[in-house]
C-alpha cells in the first residue's frame, strides 16, 4: 500500500485558509469584544473536531462529550481558583486561603485530590490525561462488548445527567450550581482584560492547529483508514483480523482530549467553569456543531461550531425570544436536508468549478463562512 | 440505619415505602411505554418525548378551563375526557412528525435524535409563546387529590392509585394492541424484516406512521397524568427525558416486557436509597448502577433473539 | 397568556390604557415623593457622563439582563415585566436628570456563561449606564466579574444566600438572614414549634439558608431541634420518599425551600400523601414560594401555608395598591406579583434616586450617592440601602390561601438589618 501524504493539495490550502480566518481576518475585522466572543467559539470547535473523528470517521456518536468539556474545564479552574485563593485575598473566611466557597460549605482544609492542582505541570496532565482515563475505561466497557450506535449515544448521555447531579450536588468540592468563579491569574498573569483575552483568543487558535493536524495525522494514517472501513463494514474489518474496539476506544479518548483542552482554554477564555457545560443539552449542542460543519470534514467541524454559535448570539441579540426556533429549525435543516453540513455544501456545489483551478478555490469556501464576519 | 424506629414503625417504613415505589414504577412506566413504542419497535430516537407529554399536559390544562367555564357541574369527570383529547392530539403531531419528518430518516437513527431534539426544542418555544413562560396551574378534581388513611402513619395517595390504575390499563391496552391485533403483528413482522415484511404484502409507511402516532399519543395521555403530580410549563418535558431513555435501554429496547421489568427494578432501587440516603446521592447511585449494569449486560435485561 | 412581550399590552387597547398606567404612576410618586422635574439642559451631557456612557442629551440606555427561554424564564418573567414598568413610570414622569429611559433587553438563556457573555456586551459595547438583571445566584457569580471588571452597575433582585457585597451590585432582595430569622422565631413563638425538617433543592442558596436555619434553630432557639435535612437534586419529581421521611420523624414545622418545578411536584404530592397544611400538623413554612409559584402550583394545593418574604401583593398600603393596578393595567388583569418582581420593580427607582443624588450617570458617583438612599414610594412600603449595598426592609410571613394570594399574619416592627456575613452562623 503506497504510504499517503499527510496533506492534499487542497487539503492544505484549506488548512491555509482557516489559518488566514482565525489568525488575520477575525482578529482585523472584530474588535475586541466580539473576538473574545469568538475565542470562547473556538473552544468549542475542539470538541466538534474531536466528534468528528469519533463520529464522522469512527461511526461512534457520543452525547457525552460535555463531560470531557467539563473535566478539562473544571482541572483548569481548580488551578485557578487556588491561585485566586490566596490567604491575603480571602482573609475574611473563616478558614482563609481555601476557595472561597468551600468555606461557604463549612469544609476547613483543602481536600486531598484538590491538594496537586497547586501545580501548573500536574493540572495540565491532568487535562489531558483525566479525560482520556474516562474515556479508556468507558469505550473499553462499551466497545469490548460491542455496544455501538444508539445504545452508545444513550449510555453517555446517562453519564453527563450523572455527572452533571455529582457536580452540583457536591457543592463543596465543586462550587454546585454556580460553577467556580472569579478566577484571576495564570502564574501571576491576569486573565480579566481585555488584551489578555485577545492572548488567549490566539493561544487558542495554535492549539486548535496542534489538534487539527493531530487529527489529520490520524485520518491520513492507518488507524483511520481503518475507522472508515470500520464505519461502513465493522465485521468485515473484524473478520479480517483487526481489533476492532482497540481503535474505536483509541479514537474516542483522542476526542475526550481534545474536549478536554477546549474545556480548560473554555476556562481560561471565559473566566470561570459551570456545571451548565457539563450536561446533556451542551454535549447534544456540540454534536450539533459538528453536524452543520460536516460530520466527515475536520475543517467544518470548526466553521460549524464557529457559525452556529455566532448565529446563536447574533439571533438571540435581535430576536430573543425566537431564536429557539431559528436553532430548532436549523438542526432539522441540517439532518433533513443538508446531512453533510457545510462540507457537503462546499463538496456539492462549489468544488465542481474549481476542480481545474486550484489555486482559485482559496476564496471560495470563504462564501461558506462569510456569515462568520 | 433502622434504630431509631420502632417494629411497628419499621413496618409502616416498608409500606409506604413499598407504595411510593410502586407510584415512581407507575410514572416510569407511563412515561416509557410510549418511547419503548417508539424507539424498541421503530428504531427511532425521539428526543421530543417530553415535548409530547407536555402537549397532553397543555391539553388537560385546556379542557380542565373549558370544563370550569361551560360544565362545572361536570368538572369532576373532565379529566377522563383530557385524557382521551390528550392522546389524540399528541397522536396526531405524531403523525404529522412522522409524515414530514420521520419517514425520511429511517435509515439514519442517529440522525432522528438530531432532528427530533431540534424538534424539542421548536415546541417549547411554541408552549412558550401560546401559554406563556410561566407554569400553568392545572386543577385537579378534588376527588382525586384526597388520601386514603389505613393507620396511623400509613396514607394512600388516591392521586397514586389512579396513575397505578391508569398505567395497568395503558399496558394492558398496548399489550393487546401489540400481540393480538392485527396492527401489533404487522409492527412486529417490520421490525423483525422490513423488506419481507413489505414483500408479504403489508404497508409499511402507514403502520409506521400509526405506531409513531400510537407512541406519542400514549406519551400524550402520560403528560396528561402527570398534571396531577408534576408541574406544566414549557421546559417541564426535559425533566423526563434522561429518565424515560434509561428505562427503556435498561429493558432491553425491543422488549416491552423489558421496559416494564426495569421501570420496576429502577423505580424500587431509587425510592427505598432514597429513604436512607440523601435524594441527590440515592439518584446518582442509581443512575451509576444502571450504566454500570449496562456496560455489562448492554443489551439490557431482556433481549430479544433476532437476527440482524 | 403570552406575557414575555416586548411591547406592553395589547395593540389594540394599548392607546388609553398605557396613558392610564403612566398617569397613574406619576401619581403614585406624585402623592409620595415631590416630583422634580429635572430638565437635561440643566444637566449638560459632559458633565453628568465624564466616563462615556451611553447617555445622549435626552436619552440614557440601561440594560436588562434575565432568562426569557430556559428553564428560569418561569422565573424570570416577572421581574422584566417588573422593570420595564418602572421604566415606562419614570419615563413618563420625565425620565432622569430630564432624559428618557431606553432599554436594551437580552436573554440570559438560563445558561450563565451566556450571562457572563451578555453582561460583557451591554457593559463594553452597548456601554449601558446601568443593569437590571440576573436571579439565580449562578447567573450573579458569572457576571460578577465582568461587573467589578467592567465598572458596571448591577441592580439584583432575588432573595438570595448571602457571602456576597460587591460595590458594583446593589441587592434589591433579601439575604438570607433577613428572611430567614424573623420567620423561625415567629413560628417558635406564636405557633410553639420545636421541630423542624429541612427540605430543600440542591444548590448553594438552600443549602445556604437551611445552614442559617439550623444555626438559628440549634443555637439561639430553646429547646428547638433540627430532626432532618434533605436535598434533591433540581427539575426532581418524585417526593413521596422525602414525605414518608417527614411522616415518621413527625416534625413542627417542614421548612421548605424547593425552587423551579419541583416546587410543583413537592407541594401536589404533599397534598395528595394527605398532608392537610390548612390543619397545620405539620405546618409548612417555605422562603421559596411567591404569588408566583402558587400559580403553577395552584392555590387549592398549598392553602394553608406560611411564607417568610419581604412582600406579598396583598400587602395593604397606598403604594402597593398604585404598583398592583399599574402592574395588572400594563402586563394583563390575570397576572400575580411575587417578592421578587417587586424587588426587580425598585431597582430603576433606586438607581434613579441614586443618580438624581449623585447628578450624575458616572458608576462611582452614582455607588458613592447610593448607601443611605431612601425610597418611601417603595410598594412593600419603604426601603433604604444599607452601606453594605442591601436593603434595610422589614420581614413579613403570610399565609397561602386558595385564590393563590397570600394573607400577611405578621410583620417584623422595624426594618431588618442586611447583614451578609451574619456572625456565628457560618
Amino acid at each position: 500500500m503506497k504510504k499517503q501524504r499527510l496533506f492534499e493539495l487542497d487539503e492544505a490550502l484549506g488548512f491555509a485558509l482557516l489559518a488566514a480566518v482565525i489568525f488575520v481576518l477575525f482578529p482585523a475585522i472584530l474588535d475586541d469584544f466580539r473576538l473574545n466572543l469568538f475565542g470562547k467559539y473556538l473552544t468549542y470547535a475542539f470538541v466538534a473536531v474531536g466528534l468528528v473523528l469519533c463520529w464522522g470517521a469512527g461511526g461512534i456518536l457520543s452525547l457525552g462529550q460535555g463531560v470531557f468539556f467539563g473535566l478539562g474545564g473544571y482541572c483548569m479552574a481548580m488551578f485557578l481558583k487556588l491561585e485566586a485563593s490566596t490567604p491575603e485575598n480571602t482573609a475574611i473566611q473563616s478558614t482563609p486561603g481555601i476557595p472561597d466557597f468551600m468555606d461557604w460549605n463549612q469544609i476547613t482544609a483543602l481536600p486531598i485530590w484538590w491538594q496537586p492542582f497547586h501545580s501548573l505541570g500536574f493540572t495540565i496532565l491532568a487535562i489531558l490525561a483525566v479525560p482520556a482515563i474516562f474515556a479508556f475505561i468507558l469505550g473499553t466497557a462499551m466497545f469490548r462488548r460491542r455496544v455501538g450506535g444508539v445504545y452508545f449515544a444513550i449510555i453517555t448521555q446517562a453519564v453527563a445527567a450523572i455527572m452533571t447531579i455529582l457536580v452540583i450536588g457536591q457543592q463543596g468540592y465543586t462550587g454546585g450550581v454556580n460553577g467556580i468563579t472569579d478566577l484571576r491569574t495564570l502564574l501571576g498573569w491576569d486573565i480579566r482584560p481585555d488584551s489578555a483575552k485577545v492572548t488567549l483568543y490566539f493561544v487558542n487558535g495554535i492549539l486548535l492547529f496542534a489538534c487539527l493536524f493531530v487529527a489529520q495525522a490520524v485520518r491520513k494514517s492507518k488507524a483511520g483508514r481503518i475507522l472508515i472501513a470500520m464505519r461502513t463494514a465493522e465485521d468485515r474489518v473484524r473478520f479480517s483480523g483487526y481489533d476492532v474496539a482497540s481503535f474505536k476506544v483509541f479514537v474516542f479518548c483522542l476526542g475526550a482530549a481534545f474536549a478536554s483542552i477546549g474545556g480548560a482554554m473554555f476556562t481560561l477564555q471565559v473566566g470561570f467553569m459551570s456545571p451548565t457545560l457539563v450536561g446533556i443539552v451542551p454535549s447534544i449542542e456540540m454534536v450539533i456543531f459538528c453536524a452543520v460543519g460536516g460530520r466527515m470534514s475536520l475543517l467544518g467541524a470548526v466553521y460549524g461550531a464557529l457559525l452556529v454559535n455566532w448565529a446563536k448570539t447574533t439571533f438571540s441579540e435581535s430576536f430573543p425570544e425566537l431564536w429557539l426556533l431559528g436553532l430548532g429549525g436549523l438542526f432539522i435543516a441540517v439532518v433533513m436536508a443538508f446531512p453533510n453540513g457545510l462540507a457537503g455544501l462546499y463538496q456539492d456545489f462549489v468544488r465542481p468549478h474549481l476542480g481545474f483551478l486550484h489555486r482559485e478555490r482559496a476564496r471560495a469556501p470563504a462564501a461558506d463562512q462569510s456569515p462568520a464576519e | 440505619m433502622f434504630s431509631g424506629y420502632s417494629m411497628s414503625e419499621l413496618g409502616a417504613i416498608f409500606a409506604m415505602q413499598g407504595f411510593a415505589g410502586l407510584i415512581l414504577f407507575s410514572v416510569f412506566v407511563l412515561m416509557a411505554l410510549g418511547l419503548a413504542i417508539i424507539f424498541g419497535q421503530m428504531g427511532v430516537i425521539n428526543m421530543a418525548h417530553g415535548e409530547f407529554m407536555i402537549l397532553g399536559a397543555y391539553v388537560t390544562y385546556m379542557v380542565s378551563h373549558v370544563f370550569q367555564t361551560w360544565l362545572p357541574g361536570l368538572f369532576g369527570l373532565y379529566f377522563f375526557v383530557a385524557m382521551i383529547l390528550a392522546f389524540i392530539a399528541a397522536g396526531l403531531l405524531g403523525m404529522a412528525v412522522e409524515w414530514a419528518m420521520i419517514r425520511h430518516l429511517y435509515k439514519r437513527p442517529l440522525d432522528t435524535l438530531l432532528a427530533t431534539w431540534g424538534l424539542s426544542l421548536i415546541l417549547q418555544q411554541i408552549y412558550r409563546s401560546v401559554f406563556g413562560a410561566r407554569e400553568v396551574g392545572v386543577t385537579i378534581p378534588d376527588w382525586m387529590m384526597g388520601s386514603l388513611p389505613l393507620t396511623d402513619l400509613i396514607e394512600i395517595p388516591i392521586n397514586g392509585i389512579f396513575v397505578m390504575v391508569l398505567t395497568v390499563a395503558i399496558s394492558a391496552a398496548v399489550y393487546v394492541m401489540m400481540f393480538r391485533s392485527r396492527w401489533g403483528q404487522q409492527v412486529r413482522a417490520i421490525n423483525q424484516n422490513r423488506v419481507m415484511a413489505g414483500a408479504v404484502g403489508i404497508d409499511t409507511e402507514r403502520t409506521d406512521r400509526l405506531t409513531f402516532g400510537i407512541g406519542c399519543g400514549v406519551a400524550g395521555v402520560a403528560g396528561a397524568a402527570f398534571t396531577m403530580i408534576g408541574s406544566t410549563g414549557p421546559t417541564s418535558g426535559q425533566l423526563y427525558i434522561v429518565d424515560t431513555f434509561l428505562v427503556v435501554v435498561f429493558g432491553g429496547a425491543a422488549s416491552l416486557l423489558g421496559t416494564i421489568a426495569s421501570a420496576f427494578t429502577i423505580s424500587q432501587a431509587q425510592s427505598i436509597m432514597e429513604f436512607f440516603l440523601s435524594g441527590s446521592m440515592a439518584k446518582v447511585l442509581t443512575l451509576l448502577a444502571v450504566v454500570g449494569i449496562l456496560m455489562l449486560r448492554p443489551q439490557g435485561l431482556f433481549a430479544l433473539k433476532l437476527r440482524k | 397568556m403570552s406575557d414575555n412581550k416586548k411591547t406592553p399590552a395589547n395593540p389594540l387597547k394599548s392607546g388609553p390604557n398605557r396613558r392610564a398606567v403612566l398617569a397613574g404612576g406619576a401619581a403614585l410618586t406624585a402623592s409620595l415623593f415631590t416630583p422634580k422635574f429635572l430638565r437635561a439642559q440643566d444637566f449638560p451631557t459632559a458633565a453628568v457622563n465624564t466616563t462615556g456612557l451611553a447617555v445622549t442629551d435626552d436619552t440614557v440606555t440601561i440594560g436588562i439582563l434575565h432568562s426569557i427561554t430556559g428553564t428560569m424564564a418561569i422565573s424570570e418573567t416577572g421581574s422584566v415585566q417588573a422593570e420595564k414598568l418602572a421604566i415606562e413610570q419614570i419615563n413618563a414622569q420625565g425620565g432622569i436628570l430630564g432624559r428618557k429611559i431606553e432599554f436594551i433587553q437580552e436573554d440570559g438563556a438560563s445558561d450563565w456563561p451566556t450571562f457572563a457573555e451578555k453582561a460583557r456586551k451591554l457593559l463594553v459595547n452597548d456601554k449601558v449606564a446601568s443593569v437590571m438583571g440576573c436571579w439565580t445566584s449562578a447567573s450573579r457569580k458569572a457576571v460578577l466579574p465582568v461587573f467589578e471588571q467592567n465598572n458596571g452597575m448591577l441592580y439584583y433582585p432575588t432573595f438570595y444566600e448571602g457571602l456576597e457585597q460587591s460595590p458594583n451590585v446593589i441587592y434589591t432582595g433579601q439575604e438570607a438572614t433577613q428572611q430567614i430569622i424573623a420567620g423561625l422565631d415567629w413560628v417558635n413563638r406564636t405557633k410553639g414549634a420545636k421541630s423542624f425538617y429541612l427540605l430543600g433543592s440542591d444548590y448553594i442558596w438552600p443549602r445556604t439558608s437551611n445552614k442559617i436555619a439550623r444555626k438559628h434553630i440549634e443555637n439561639f432557639m430553646e429547646g428547638c431541634e433540627v430532626v432532618g435535612e434533605e436535598y434533591y437534586p433540581l427539575g426532581h419529581t418524585q417526593f413521596n420518599s422525602v414525605i414518608n421521611k417527614i411522616r415518621l420523624k413527625k416534625p413542627d414545622v417542614i421548612y421548605a425551600i424547593v425552587v423551579g418545578g419541583s416546587n410543583v411536584a413537592f407541594y401536589k404530592q404533599l397534598k395528595a400523601a394527605g398532608i392537610d397544611m390548612t390543619k397545620e400538623a405539620p405546618l409548612l413554612l417555605t422562603i421559596s414560594v411567591t404569588e408566583d409559584e402558587i400559580r403553577g402550583i395552584g392555590g387549592e394545593n398549598i392553602e394553608g401555608a406560611y411564607a417568610c418574604m419581604k412582600y406579598f401583593q396583598s400587602l395593604k398600603n397606598e403604594n402597593n395598591r398604585a404598583f398592583v393596578a399599574a402592574f395588572k393595567e400594563m402586563w394583563g388583569d390575570d397576572m400575580v406579583i411575587g417578592d421578587v418582581t417587586q424587588a426587580a420593580y425598585l431597582g430603576p427607582w433606586l438607581w434613579k434616586a441614586a443618580v438624581e443624588k449623585a447628578g450624575s450617570f458616572d458608576v462611582d458617583k452614582v455607588r458613592e450617592a447610593s448607601p443611605g438612599i431612601e425610597l418611601p414610594t417603595a410598594p412593600e412600603g419603604y426601603v433604604k440601602i444599607h452601606e453594605n449595598h442591601h436593603l434595610w426592609s422589614k420581614t413579613r410571613v403570610g399565609r397561602a390561601q386558595a385564590d393563590g394570594q397570600y394573607e400577611v399574619v405578621y410583620e417584623t416592627e422595624d426594618l431588618v438589618e442586611p447583614n451578609p456575613f451574619p456572625e456565628g452562623y457560618q
